[in-house]
């Protein structure tokens, strides 16, 4: 049970996986307050929904006032279509200061389990094959969601400091994907021609939403201090992710993908980051040991059986298994043809010359 | 029947004729059947049905595309011959360290080849941030086994019992001039000598001689080299006069010998964070590799003769 078994403040609800978190975690019977800005459109389940800015100061009323033991905070938001980036930064670094502040001053809270990013390790070409969690700091983001997450994770690390009673653990999640979770990577892999980089393929890793929510919860119920990868271990390339999806794919020479990621932004279909297509380009996989080894968790989900539960969802690409095999079929047909012919040629040739 | 050649004049003209579509329906027959397997590996590639490993290794495109073909350029073309492969382990886990010479890396590709079908065994191998850099390259090198030299990729290949080979010139290998040719350049920071004694495997010396014959390097344009980013930019007989046929390789005479392995687990714990025990073994290997790549030479002869088979 979570420590002292007091409240848990959840903060992110109006968001697919803080929702997910905050429904899985009160029906357990734990009381479950839900924090965000914008009413959440996912069900709650039975956790109660308090508006709140965690930006703002008021954040440590609220902290005081529901009397929270543990705080889990899912804000951690990208600039995608919708977001700008400088309104995604205000919510990442302002909403980690003034919440992990109202953590340090109660009297109450004890744990704080923070959601971090994959994104804390810039994908390069110079990048192992896995990040473990040490490797953070030769390998820093210089922008985006990643440059965030590697700052709310140092306030993290100094609350943790500061406050030695309490338990903090950030988990840093690799790409969710599965079937109707909504991500910029989602929608580009959902694309009917998905545009990429040309020479290269992409080594991907991905962590289902169930997962990421059990994790979360483990990690709740538990005392599992530290900064720990999760994702399923197994990486998928993206040429096999475009296989699956049965989706066609059209390469992008290096040079021309700032205009077409401008355009394609300004058109409002795809907003990816630049960390992400990065990651889409160079690809980036975690070790995933740490967090094994530390709480016992694996995911119940492969990357290719989260991709699997994403393909059924996102429905059959241009390229669907049945049309592969379609189009296999005639091309047996016209070998098998190819091949009559020449025989009989043969025959006849053979019948002329008796 | 009456049309076709055959009934305007019978005899040779039919039998030649017979002949050829003979042959015709012997290869309309293997297509057929080769055809189901043709049509299971595009089916496998369209579909994304197929295993890649953490490294993004691709077993099944390596043994039946990528092998085949280093294979027949290992023995078709550069008539490749073996020495001491004896010395390299059938199982577990070990480390070959081998000197590294031609613009492109056709080492990299015959050694792998060689490896292989001596001892059934893929060697991965560790390459440049470069060749990840650049397009088509890095994923061909991922799908074939490669992944980037770092310590933290060699070491987890390792403790996976793989055999991983290293090329420690890096750039200074391919890039010395043909005047240079056989001269083992310095071993960067010995960083391979250490990953290997951390993990207590043991290195295998390798010299390949051919390697340094295949492209010429008669000079080198540092302007060139800036210009498009590379680390040196080679001129050789062929290159940059004939385009791209300069990335032909000329069909030297290859001899590659696999050395006697250097123990690392009786070192005492610790050794590879000794720089003093790291450069020691350094050294042996690197002289080691030297030694051979002489003796190869003289035993070898010239690289390019008519009866060389």
């Amino acid at each position: 049970m979570t420590s002292e078994g007091g409240p848990v403040l959840v903060t992110g609800v109006a968001r697919s996986l803080g929702a997910a978190f905050a429904k899985d975690l009160a029906a357990t019977g734990v009381e479950v307050v839900g924090v965000d800005v914008i009413p959440p459109r996912h069900d709650l389940g039975a956790a109660r929904y308090v508006r709140a800015d965690i930006t703002s100061p008021a954040i440590a009323k609220l902290v005081t006032r529901t009397g929270a033991t543990t705080v889990v905070h899912l804000s951690l938001v990208s600039a995608g279509s919708g977001q700008s980036h400088s309104a995604a930064k205000e919510i990442n670094i302002l909403g980690a200061m003034q919440l992990f502040a109202a953590c340090q001053q109660s009297s109450t809270v004890h744990k704080l389990v923070v959601q971090s990013s994959i994104s804390v390790y810039a994908a390069s070409p110079k990048a192992p094959a896995r990040f473990t969690e040490d490797l953070s700091e030769t390998h820093l983001p210089t922008s985006g969601l990643g440059k965030d997450a590697v700052e709310v994770e140092t306030y993290a690390r100094g609350l943790a400091r500061r406050r030695p009673d309490c338990v903090v653990t950030t988990l840093r999640l690799a790409n969710l994907l599965g079937a109707g979770h909504q991500s910029q990577i989602a929608r580009y892999l959902s694309l009917p021609v998905v545009p990429r980089m040309l020479g290269y393929d992409a080594r991907l890793q991905f962590l289902h939403p169930d997962d990421a929510v059990a994790a979360l919860r483990l990690v709740t119920e538990q005392e599992i201090p530290g900064t720990f990868n999760v994702a399923a271990a197994d990486v998928v390339t993206l040429s096999q992710a475009l296989g699956v999806l049965g989706r066609p794919w059209v390469g992008v020479p290096r040079p021309l993908l700032p205009a077409l990621g401008a355009a394609a932004r300004r058109l409002g279909v795809l907003g990816l980051s630049g960390d992400e297509v990065d990651a889409l380009t160079w690809g980036r996989a975690m070790d995933v040991s740490r967090f094994t080894e530390a709480s016992g968790f694996v995911p119940a989900h492969t990357s290719r059986e989260a991709l699997a539960d994403f393909a059924a969802g996102a429905g059959d690409g241009l390229l669907s298994a049945e049309r592969v095999e379609h189009g296999l079929t005639a091309a047996g047909s016209l070998v098998a043809g190819v091949a009559r012919t020449v025989s009989s040629a043969r025959d006849r040739v053979r019948g002329d010359a008796r | 029947m009456s049309n076709g050649a055959g009934d305007r004049r019978p005899g040779d003209w039919s039998a030649a004729i017979e002949h050829l579509v003979g042959l015709g329906q012997r290869a309309g027959a293997q297509w057929e059947a080769g055809w189901n397997e043709i049509a299971t590996y595009v089916r496998q590639r369209l579909t994304g049905s197929y295993e890649v490993d953490e490294f993004g290794h691709d077993a099944e495109f390596t043994d039946r595309i990528w092998l085949p073909l280093t294979r027949a350029l290992a023995q078709n073309w550069f008539h490749c011959e073996t020495r001491g492969v004896e010395n390299l382990p059938r199982t577990g886990p070990a480390m070959l360290v081998s000197n590294h010479a031609g613009s492109l890396p056709v080492d990299g590709m015959v050694l792998q080849s060689v490896v292989h079908d001596e001892t059934g065994r893929l060697t991965r191998m560790l390459g440049a941030d470069l060749l990840f850099r650049t397009p088509f390259t890095g994923t061909l090198a991922r799908r074939t086994g490669t992944t980037l030299a770092c310590q933290s990729d060699a070491a987890r290949l390792l403790a996976a019992g793989h055999l991983v080979t290293v090329f420690p010139e890096g750039f200074k290998g391919p890039g010395k001039p043909y005047t240079q040719r056989y001269k083992l350049q310095r071993f960067g920071r010995g960083g391979f000598v250490a990953t290997a004694i951390a993990a207590g495997v043991p290195i295998i010396p390798v010299a390949v001689v051919g390697s340094e014959e295949i492209y010429p390097n008669l000079a080198n344009a540092p302007g060139l080299a800036r210009l498009f980013g590379l680390p040196h930019f080679p001129i050789t007989p062929t290159f940059p006069w004939l385009g791209p046929l300069g990335a032909i390789p000329l069909p030297a005479k290859w001899i590659i010998g696999f050395g006697a392995p250097v123990p690392t687990h009786e070192l005492e714990p610790g050794a590879a964070e000794d720089p003093m025990i790291v450069f020691n073994v350094t050294d042996q290997v690197r002289e080691s590799i030297q030694h051979s790549l002489y003796a190869l030479l003289a035993e070898r002869g010239p690289a390019f003769r008519n009866d060389a088979v």
